[in-house]
């Protein structure tokens, strides 16, 4: 199963926000048992895909030197269910940004009303601990999570400090 | 200048938004690992959220030293603190009350140092050198 639950970027601002757009189809597996007949959208895969814009925003925001992984969501609250033929905003917003992790707040939009607002915690992961436990290379940001980023269509915003600096404090 | 009281509710607040943990369970003599179940990631959410709810900065491995004696011998020695270990504590945690823990200074109990109490006292010293942004 592709792992990957963001369509498209629609807004990056480095170090700091991300919007990304998520399609909910109903050609999507998950779909056929969640539930028969009544399609909503699994709200662990909701926060998933906020996690991924969140992770990606944090990532950048180090030229993806660290290890980003999702470390703990300390408050989810989902408004309503979120159903297929739906669109998604996910929108993140970089809350602290430290050398050991960063925490994001994360809300989701349909058409202009919040459905879910969240609180997303990301540690870096230790460089000489995660080679022992995954070997050497980003697993993390793979070329698929960066090449999303790249697709972001010009014209579109996108903003970058100088490598390295950008949000940290 | 808020009173300790004062700051042992604010800690109090911080520490159920960030553990998930019933008010009325978290006294002063609280551990936050063993007692109220912390685990590592939650150590940085608490530093963010002391840093917002007091405005002050944390600086990394202030409050909760990641690796203290780092398996130095001098420091450490059988699974003892030596009493040079000791003197580093105090020098790196001053906030820190070792009374309990000089008397059986094994590695193991250290984490019983981070109590509650220990977050008021390193925030009350915080707030009198007026270390705020």
């Amino acid at each position: 199963m592709r792992w990957i639950w963001i369509d498209r970027f629609v807004d990056f601002q480095s170090g700091k926000s991300a919007r990304a757009v998520k399609n909910l189809s109903l050609a999507e597996d998950h779909f056929g048992d969640h539930f028969p007949g009544y399609p909503v959208m699994p709200a662990a895969l909701i926060l998933e895909g906020l996690a991924q814009t969140g992770g990606i925003l944090v990532g950048e925001a180090n030229n993806f030197q660290e290890k980003v992984v999702l470390a703990k969501v300390p408050r989810a609250v989902f408004h309503r269910e979120m159903l297929a033929g739906e669109q998604l905003i996910y929108e993140a917003e970089i809350q602290n940004l430290r050398p050991e992790g960063a925490s994001v707040l994360g809300r989701v939009l349909v058409d202009g009303q919040v459905t879910a607002e969240a609180e997303i915690f990301f540690a870096h992961l230790d460089q000489a601990r995660s080679k022992q436990l995954f070997s050497e290379g980003n697993f993390v940001f793979s070329g698929e999570m960066k090449y999303l980023l790249g697709r972001m269509t010009s014209g579109k915003t996108r903003t970058r400090g100088p490598a390295g600096t950008a949000g940290a404090e | 200048m808020p009173t300790q009281d004062e700051i042992f509710s604010k800690v109090s607040a911080t520490l159920v938004e960030a553990l998930n943990v019933d008010e009325e369970d978290i006294k002063p003599t609280s551990t936050l690992q063993g007692d109220l179940g912390a685990e590592s990631i939650d150590f940085l959410d608490i530093v963010f959220r002391l840093e917002r709810e007091f405005g002050i900065k944390i600086p990394r491995g202030e409050l909760f030293p990641e690796s203290i004696f780092q398996g130095d011998p001098e420091l450490v020695q059988n699974g003892r603190v030596t009493p040079k270990g000791l003197e580093e504590l105090r020098a790196k945690m001053p906030f820190a009350d070792l009374t309990k823990f000089e008397q059986n200074p094994e590695v193991g109990n250290l984490s019983n140092l981070f109590t509650v109490d220990l977050i008021t006292r390193y925030i009350q010293g915080k707030l009198e050198k007026g270390n705020t942004n």
